[in-house]
């Protein structure tokens, strides 16, 4: 209720201002003897308006250092949590600095020469048509900031999207999108996915493995993704029904999920969940987060409603393609931890196969002739 | 000083047809006619997607309140108790994006002005073809018409966002949205894409050909070189969204599978085989791509032109500034894949697409230096419309450079689809495009209605939505760049972002009062079309040709011969000349240099 009055309150703010304008034009026909109505700007306008426009570069100033000071600190950089993050990072400030420096100088450039050069009556303008030396210096100048960029860049992007496909000791993960939730699918002891297909979707095979693949008998569907530090990790990305994006701000990673395809991208997480909980700036960032649900949640109780949750830190993997109707609550939890914790957590986890064909009636009567029939030569195959 | 003084003689009627209020105000062929047409419904469509981003806008500050004002515009179905639905607002960006790209900024922008100005600047009589710009115009209001009543379907309008990717926008199924609102949509967009064909050729047709005697192309003024320009990317891209239009068509209905494979969803799965989303990404953006520039390219031409006459000073670079334009154009059109960097399309061509994207950097950089070249050392004149060019180069320039990182495949992976993008975007085309808009309406009105805009409620305008455009998007900057994804419902799914939420509320509150403002301008534009201060002929003392046309509009432009024209369109404070400004029909006096190269 508030905003709709803040609204009301804009709109007769609105309408006040038009009044006084309105006075304001009433009282100078009165006063001045020349009445000016042409709606040409003259020298008062060209005054007002440069000055205004002097006052607008500080405006733009102020604002930026203001947000820099209050929202600087929310924005992802410089704590990438996987290895390849820090090529990003850099990256990034790089370019940012090369933003500000520009940003800086061109819109000082065009707003001072706005208020300096404003109009006035029976001043002559220079005329200068045009200046092939000045014209070549701001072609060359961004053409040798744009090099470094661009092969800087490249060189990052190759680097981040390049896989060794001899590599050994990588884990294959698979991530899973659907309306609106993501599964993962570990390869299991053989390092090899088995094939899938939506096809094959069935019962508790929610994601469409092809049981008949040898490779898929060891293969571990989770709801929750872990991933062991300091291990290659390469994603095989399919999806279910629509796009989906799979999307890890803290590890600088994003790739989409395509219904008919594999997808890719593979990092190397650098910082367990447990060790960026403790960062300084994650602890800032869930104390003042707390602090905004704990007030919050006053407020919620005192209508009658229940309290909030209290947060930690975690990492998460977000659906970043628009999807659908929930497409703004479709993420899975993303926990970094020491091989050893890993190794623990995937030794408990039931094996697919496992929950497909239940121990008690297993083999002979179970096996999956129809499945083979179906699975045509549409079936993806996730190489490993 | 001939062809524009004397005009009371040659008043003949050389044209003997009358006009019935049918043929003068609505099947006009008259390109002024059409050209008011296209402003009137472009500024409709604008108020309409403007009120859209408000609306969610306050769903995203205040996430999942209840508004009075969401239960009047959205209705009970879309908004129970005033509470706004999850679907709803996916519709409302969707169509709000399609809206002001293609209705306000493309229709809306170069529809107007490249009407209006073509002939007139060029001295034609009018269009190449005045029958074809009349249907031109009528399949665009048809289109609109379509896109509008889409909203009032029972299943709700298109709401796959603007861009329609499928699968999304295939299946019913996966969205309610993608049902018969999707199909009016698609709809709705091929009869866009043929209005604006037939828009574009005549455009292409009547610059190349009806240029009056003496008009030689470097002699155009630079509005009329973005139009061609603009028009010309049009029919290169275009089309192609017709064919991805249509294929889209054809897998939703007759069942075929361009884009779609193996899909299962609610509970089935599909019979489609071997398409690819993809494909459908390639082919919507090479025209999404280009489409940024058109709506980009006629601002630029419009500021441009206003810079300089209110500069009084010749346009600095003239040629350097049609060059980066044909450059601008051919890079757009070997850009498109920068929007699919992470689309799992092969990484190599990721690195094709960053060196071509950060090319379009060096264009646009020699347009900004000579834009505020142009202004240095100048006598300037504080029009509305000057107001607003400067503030288009300020805007062009903030959203600009952050293109050279979301260009940057490598840095695109993490601010790709998030808020970041959102800012670079609206403030390097949408804001820029709408401020061209702006300055070409307090510019032209004199020549479109014969009357004045009031200058302070102007001002008014202007500074606000200044203030506004960078309130808004500014700190979107921040919001994306921690990771804060685009086209959420709200972000109280994830308690990570919750510290955002006052960076929000400050967003919508700029939002709300910017366009709030805008009925500042709307008061102006519609009472001055009736009570406006009676124009002079040349208000602004411009050289250009349309202003020696006599206020009162008549078919065929000027009465008698078609002035000649002697000189560039850039003759303000010519050293040795006694005038501030030499009109492009005035001829080269005895001993006047030529001062341009």
């Amino acid at each position: 209720m508030t905003s709709l009055l803040v609204v009301i309150v804009l709109i007769l703010l609105g309408v006040a201002v038009w009044q006084i304008s309105k006075i304001y034009t009433l009282t100078q026909i009165g006063a001045g003897a020349k009445i000016d109505d042409s709606q040409v700007a003259n020298d008062r306008d060209n005054k007002v308006n440069g000055y205004l426009m002097f006052g607008f570069l500080v405006f733009i100033y102020i604002f930026t250092i203001y947000g820099l000071f209050k929202w600087g600190g929310l924005v992802l950089i410089s704590n990438s949590a996987a290895e390849h993050g820090k090529d990003i990072d850099n990256l990034m400030i790089i370019s940012f600095v090369m933003i500000f420096v520009v940003q800086f100088i061109t819109q000082a450039l065009l707003h001072y020469f706005a208020f300096k050069y404003r109009g006035v009556e029976g001043r002559k303008a220079l005329y200068v048509a045009d200046n092939n030396r000045l014209e070549a210096i701001w072609t060359i100048v961004p053409v040798i900031a744009l090099s470094v960029l661009i092969l800087y860049g490249l060189y990052t992007w190759n680097n981040v999207m390049f896989v060794d496909p001899e590599e050994e000791d990588v884990l294959y993960v698979e991530l899973y999108a659907k309306q609106f939730s993501w599964e993962a699918r570990y390869a299991g002891e053989d390092q090899t996915l088995g094939k899938a297909n939506v096809r094959l979707i069935e019962g508790v095979n929610t994601i469409g493995v092809d049981m008949s693949d040898p490779n898929a008998k060891d293969d571990i569907v989770t709801s929750e993704l872990h991933l062991p530090i300091g291990k290659r990790v390469v994603f095989k990305i399919r999806s279910q029904d629509v796009l989906h994006s799979a999307y890890m701000p803290h590890f600088r990673a994003q790739m989409n999920c395509v219904p008919g395809m594999v997808t890719q991208f593979s990092f190397i997480p650098s910082i367990t969940t447990a060790e960026f909980r403790q960062l300084p700036e994650t602890v800032d960032k869930v104390a003042h987060i707390n602090e905004l649900r704990r007030q919050k949640s006053i407020e919620l109780t005192a209508k009658g409603e229940d309290a909030l949750d209290p947060y930690e830190f975690d990492y998460l993997l977000l659906c970043n393609k628009i999807c659908g109707s929930s497409h703004y609550n479709m993420q899975m939890k993303i926990v970094v931890e020491t091989q050893e914790e890993f190794e623990e957590w995937i030794a408990s986890q039931q094996t697919l196969y496992s929950k497909v064909f239940p121990p008690k009636e297993e083999t002979e009567t179970q096996q999956p002739e129809e499945v083979q029939k179906v699975a045509t030569d549409s079936i993806q195959v996730a190489i490993r | 000083m001939s062809a524009h003084t004397g005009h009371e003689e040659h008043h003949e009627e050389h044209h003997h047809h009358k006009d019935t209020f049918i043929t003068k105000y609505i099947f006009s062929i008259d390109h002024k006619m059409i050209a008011k047409q296209y402003l009137i419904t472009g500024i409709i469509m604008g108020v309409i997607g403007v009120m859209m981003s408000m609306l969610f806008r306050m769903q995203i500050a205040w996430p999942e309140e209840s508004f009075k004002i969401f239960e009047i515009f959205l209705g009970e179905k879309m908004a129970p108790g005033g509470v706004m639905k999850n679907d709803a607002y996916l519709a409302l960006v969707t169509i709000h994006g399609t809206i002001m790209v293609f209705f306000v900024l493309t229709a809306g922008l170069s529809g107007t002005f490249s009407n209006l100005l073509i002939p007139l600047q060029i001295g034609a009589r009018d269009m190449a073809s005045g029958f074809m710009n009349m249907i031109s115009y009528w399949l665009f209001f048809i289109s609109a018409a379509i896109m509008v009543a889409s909203l009032f379907v029972e299943s709700g309008p298109a709401s796959a966002g603007w861009t329609v990717y499928p699968p999304l926008s295939a299946l019913p199924q996966a969205i309610p949205g993608s049902g018969l609102g999707m199909t009016l949509w698609l709809v709705s967009m091929a009869i866009f894409i043929a209005s604006s064909l037939m828009g574009s050729l005549n455009y292409v047709v009547t610059v190349l050909n009806l240029r009056t005697k003496g008009m030689t192309m470097t002699r155009l003024p630079l509005t009329i070189w973005t139009f061609l320009i603009t028009a010309i990317v049009g029919i290169v891209s275009f089309p192609v969204l017709l064919s991805a239009a249509l294929l889209l068509l054809f897998d939703r209905s007759f069942g075929t599978s361009f884009f779609l494979s193996d899909i299962f969803i609610a509970g089935e799965v599909l019979h489609y085989q071997g398409g690819s989303p993809v494909l459908f990404e390639h082919l919507f953006w090479f025209l999404g791509h280009p489409e940024v520039y058109i709506v980009i390219l006629p601002a630029m031409g419009i500021v441009s032109e206003v810079l300089a006459t209110n500069s009084r000073k010749p346009i600095f670079g003239y040629r350097a500034m049609i060059t980066s334009v044909l450059a601008i154009a051919f890079l757009s059109t070997i850009v498109w894949g920068h929007h699919m960097f992470v689309s799992g399309m092969n990484p190599f061509l990721g690195s094709v697409f960053t060196f071509t994207t950060l090319l379009i950097a060096i264009p646009s950089a020699v347009k900004a230096f000579n834009w505020i070249t142009t202004i240095w050392k100048g006598n300037l004149q504080m029009n509305p419309a000057m107001l607003f060019s400067i503030g288009m180069v300020s805007t062009f320039i903030s959203g600009g450079l952050t293109g050279i990182i979301l260009g940057d495949s490598a840095l695109d992976i993490n601010v790709h689809d998030t808020y970041f993008v959102i800012a670079h975007f609206h403030l390097v085309m949408g804001i820029s495009a709408l401020y061209g808009m702006f300055a070409g309406i307090y510019h032209w009105f004199p020549k479109m209605y014969g009357r004045m805009l009031n200058k302070n409620l102007g001002y008014i305008h202007f500074w606000v939505t200044a203030i506004c455009a960078y309130g808004v998007f500014f700190p979107m900057h921040f919001i994306g760049l921690a990771g804060l994804p685009r086209r959420y419902y709200t972000n109280t799914a994830f308690p990570l972002f919750d510290d955002l939420q006052d960076v929000n509320v400050i967003i919508t509150v700029f939002a709300l009062i910017g366009g709030i403002f805008q009925i500042v301008f709307l008061w102006n534009f519609f009472h001055s079309i009736f009570y406006g201060k009676k124009a002079e002929q040349n208000p602004w003392k411009s050289t250009t040709l349309e202003w020696t046309a006599p206020v009162e509009h008549m078919h065929g432009n000027w009465p008698g011969e078609i002035p000649h024209v002697h000189r560039w369109a850039y003759d303000y404070n010519k050293p040795g000349q006694p005038d501030d400004f030499i009109p492009q029909n005035v001829p080269m006096r005895e001993g006047e240099e030529k001062l341009h190269h």
